[in-house]
């Protein structure tokens, strides 16, 4: 078993030493399949984080009820009791038309062209927190409170997130055909490279297959060296993103800074990072597989 | 130990390497296997080997049926024949000890143990202060001891030998040739193709003749 592992040992050793001592060939195949790779999972990091931001706005769904110029003081009242009742609805804001008006002016900087204005333009509003955050439930409450009396206007609040949500369906289809083809490439760039080794090792192979060399103990080198070509491609491809996502938040802070707020990009989770190595290894290994499986059947002594 | 019973082969194009050669190689025996270039001793010892399959008849060795042998049993026969080609098919991106330590990595023995099994075989034939060396710069026949190294490190019970004398000169030939005899006297069964008439005088042993694909009687 131990002299197992050292005959894996020397050969990975091997392998590695004949990686490095084509440093600059390495280098291009390793960037060429890392930039290949980070297209994909870059995409991939920025829907990730638009949908964590989608999903915060869509998970705490509200339902703003305006109420009707005409409606007095008992109808309002009236209508919070009403709101208050039904079985869907967790917890009742009231939003007196005043309070409205204030908040405005502080918060938008718009004090100037309030204070011009002769009356409050604002209605006296609920907002409404529902039980359940299931799109239809919220569809089927807005239409029925829709239909209350002296109710002017009811607007879900979380319906610019569902059709940001299904927008992000469309992009992670994308990054799916994407990432589909850009796979297909990484093989076919493993592929070739093995295939050139195999013919400038064209002579050490016939000799180990006349001194009795199993097809697997053939084979294991060129396996090795597409598995750490793989890897470390998706190695470069997490620094390009990493380095990337580095860049961009450095100047999204002055432009979320306008905006008072604290957005910034998220880079992938340790899982991800780990998911993003082993595919690639594994798409190294698959195009050295199908390369030695192609060529060195083709190689026999005679 | 090696046994062929009506044995012929054909290449592509009609021609007729062997026809139906009988023989029998006893265990522990050293036979010369003569005749013209072109009279199919090279062929002979690549159908023992495998490198080429009969086209009829039965050939056996060591109890295994070669003709009918998978591929994936092929490594499993060369490990127990030590093969020695006219052109060495030598190594030339690696050392000499690295040459002949290869037979033992393919079979996964242990490393020390390797290392020190390689060593004997470069000292048995004299290339022992080389083992540093490229064999590009070993003479010619200080390539072909080199060559007999590999092929004995394994301690095979088999050696087929192609013309090891071949581009020699005589006093190399001899050097060989005892080395050969050295192997005959511990029980390796040898089996050599030769058209080198010194070898042949120097030497005892059985003769097999060959003329034309068919054995002479």
């Amino acid at each position: 078993m131990s002299n197992w592992l050292i005959q894996h040992w020397l050969v990975f050793r091997f392998t590695l030493y004949r990686l490095f001592s084509t440093p600059v060939a390495s280098l291009l195949n390793i960037s060429i399949m890392g930039i290949a790779l980070s297209l994909p999972v870059g995409v991939y990091v920025l829907q990730q984080n638009v949908q964590g931001l989608a999903a915060q706005a869509a998970g705490t769904p509200q339902i703003s009820v305006f109420m009707a110029k005409g409606a007095g003081k008992d109808d309002v009242a009236e209508t919070g009791k009403k709101l208050g009742q039904l079985d869907a609805v967790e917890r009742v804001e009231f939003v007196p038309r005043q309070q409205a008006l204030d908040e405005l002016r502080h918060s938008t900087g718009l004090a100037d062209v309030i204070g011009d204005l002769s009356q409050n333009p604002l209605p006296d509003a609920y907002i409404v927190y529902p039980k359940t955050a299931a799109p239809d439930a919220l569809d089927a409450l807005r239409d029925e409170l829709k239909k209350w009396p002296k109710i002017d206007h009811v607007q879900l609040d979380s319906a610019w997130a569902r059709k940001l949500q299904a927008l992000l369906g469309f992009v992670r289809l994308a990054v799916l055909i994407l990432a589909g083809l850009l796979s297909v490439a990484l093989v076919a760039i493993t592929f070739n490279t093995i295939r050139l080794q195999i013919l400038t090792k064209r002579d050490e192979i016939e000799v180990s297959k006349l001194i009795g060399a199993t097809h697997a103990f053939i084979r294991r080198p060129f396996l090795y060296f597409g598995l750490l070509q793989g890897l470390l491609a998706g190695a470069a491809a997490w620094l390009i993103i990493a380095a990337s996502l580095y860049l961009l938040n450095h100047s999204l802070a002055g432009l979320t800074q306008l905006y008072a707020s604290n957005f910034t990009l998220h880079n992938l989770s340790a899982g991800d990072s780990l998911a993003l190595l082993l595919f690639s290894g594994y798409l190294g290994w698959l195009g050295a597989w199908l390369s030695v499986a192609q060529h060195l059947w083709q190689i026999e002594p005679n | 130990m090696i046994k062929f019973t009506q044995v012929s082969k054909r290449y592509p194009g009609g021609y007729e390497a062997l026809k139906n050669v009988s023989l029998e190689i006893d265990e522990g025996e050293m036979v010369f296997l003569t005749g013209h270039s072109g009279a199919g001793k090279s062929t002979l010892l690549k159908l023992i080997a495998a490198i080429e399959r009969p086209d009829g008849g039965s050939l056996v060795v060591k109890g295994q049926n070669v003709g009918s042998l998978k591929s994936g049993a092929l490594p499993f026969l060369r490990r127990n024949l030590g093969l020695i080609f006219q052109d060495h098919k030598l190594l030339f991106d690696r050392s000499v000890f690295d040459n002949v330590i290869l037979p033992l990595q393919i079979c996964g023995f242990d490393h020390r143990e390797s290392a020190k099994r390689a060593r004997a075989a470069l000292d048995k034939v004299g290339l022992l202060a080389r083992e540093k060396a490229n064999p590009i710069a070993l003479s010619g026949g200080e390539q072909q001891r080199l060559c007999i190294a590999r092929a004995i490190v394994n301690r095979p019970s088999i050696l087929l030998a192609d013309e090891p004398t071949g581009n020699l000169d005589s006093d190399y030939a001899n050097e060989i040739m005892s080395i050969f005899k050295s192997f005959h006297q511990v029980g390796v069964t040898l089996l050599i193709a030769t058209h080198d008439e010194n070898v042949l005088r120097q030497s005892d042993g059985r003769r097999l003749v060959l003329k034309q694909g068919e054995l002479q009687a």
